[in-house]
């Protein structure tokens, strides 16, 4: 387990999980959170609902954000979001065999591209992963070594995600059949954290909120 | 379930199973036994042949993906086997034992399609994909530019 969130006796167990539950003094921001315990399988991903008790949506939206980055800071993500030009793999950041290389385009070079080998799903009898539009992310979108906080900027940033606005990086978060593979991965390979509902809520929360950045150092 | 696929410029109408692998449409149904198999797992190149142009790996693409497109293998490069590639690699002695070098051949084809003057750089990048047990990369990376350009120089070849 992840962690056991017990809303009142946890609030004595950690600064943060006190930020999560709502512990400040005030009762008019405690949480609505079930009354018995809430088991967290390192597997889940918080729903937006148990930071509704930080009373602050500066404070919000940077704990929504930092609990997303168990999304994107999973392999599933991070192998197709290099610092290099080359994808990784696996679920320990192997570097991709064959040996492909990104291309002008993100999406290899003529003879080695992505489409030669990954389709429009997942391809059981060899077990090649697929999904619409398979690429790698832009250089400028390169997540690897990247700390939450350097994330958040990045994504915000348009010169850097694509020229998109936070509207659309939440549309994209929501909808986006690439990213939903990171929850349909196929055979022998571990899935995203949560399903892309629960990811999508937390980013678009994180905007409503203000679009807050965790600072240096934060970790979900 | 019926399939119409054109190979080569022909059509074929097949009654198989939409997820056989092509390659196997290719070898076992239509008897176009030039394209070979390899690892199964697109790890190796053996079985590379052109989807409209483009190299895909057959041993990993369920036929359904073919419907409808343009296919073309090493029998279907040249109608009289004289591609400049295929000069090439005769007129270099390319080949050791052979089994990788159809699929050498097409990826080196799309590559020169796309990319008529490759640099050495280019070709290793679009022919890592390839694998030959035999290391006949250097006669290969010398095929591609006596391919590219008749009148090249043949150093680097044995």
């Amino acid at each position: 387990m992840r962690s056991r969130l017990e809303p009142r006796s946890a609030c004595l167990a950690a600064p943060w999980i006190a930020v999560l539950l709502g512990c400040e003094p005030s009762p008019s921001v405690a949480p609505d959170l079930p009354p018995e315990t809430i088991e967290i399988p390192p597997s889940d991903l918080l729903p937006k609902e148990a930071f509704a008790g930080i009373g602050d949506p500066v404070v919000r939206s940077a704990a929504q954000f930092l609990e997303a980055t168990r999304v994107l800071l999973h392999p599933r993500c991070l192998n197709c979001h290099p610092a290099g030009d080359t994808p990784l793999q696996g679920d320990f950041g192997f570097v991709h065999e064959p040996p492909v290389v990104r291309g002008p385009e993100d999406r290899g070079v003529v003879g080695m591209t992505c489409d030669g080998c990954h389709q429009d799903d997942n391809v059981p009898l060899a077990n090649v992963p697929g999904a619409p539009n398979w690429h790698l992310a832009p250089i400028s979108m390169a997540w690897v070594g990247k700390s939450p906080a350097e994330i958040c900027e990045q994504l915000k940033d348009p010169l850097r995600n694509g020229g998109k606005s936070l509207a659309e990086i939440v549309e994209h978060a929501e909808s986006d059949e690439l990213v939903a593979w990171g929850w349909a991965p196929g055979r022998g390979r571990s899935k995203a954290p949560g399903d892309q509902k629960r990811f999508g809520d937390l980013l678009r929360a994180w905007v409503e909120d203000g679009a807050t950045c965790p600072t240096d150092g934060e970790h979900p | 379930m019926s399939l119409r696929i054109k190979v080569n410029g022909v059509l074929h109408d097949l009654e198989v199973d939409p997820e056989m692998p092509l390659l196997w449409v290719l070898r076992d149904v239509l008897g176009l036994t030039g394209t070979k198999y390899g690892c199964g797992q697109a790890l190796c190149g053996a079985c590379s042949v052109h989807l409209d142009g483009r190299v895909i790996r057959s041993c990993v693409t369920p036929v359904r993906r073919a419907e409808g497109r343009a296919i073309t293998t090493i029998e279907g490069l040249s109608a009289t086997g004289d591609h400049p590639l295929q000069r090439a690699w005769i007129e270099l002695a390319v080949p050791q034992c052979g089994y990788c070098q159809a699929g050498q051949i097409m990826a080196a084809a799309a590559l020169l399609a796309e990319n008529p003057e490759p640099t050495d750089d280019d070709i290793d990048r679009s022919m890592a994909g390839n694998l030959c047990r035999c290391g006949t990369y250097t006669r290969i990376r010398t095929a591609i530019k006596r391919a590219a350009k008749p009148s090249a120089p043949t150093e680097g070849s044995p």
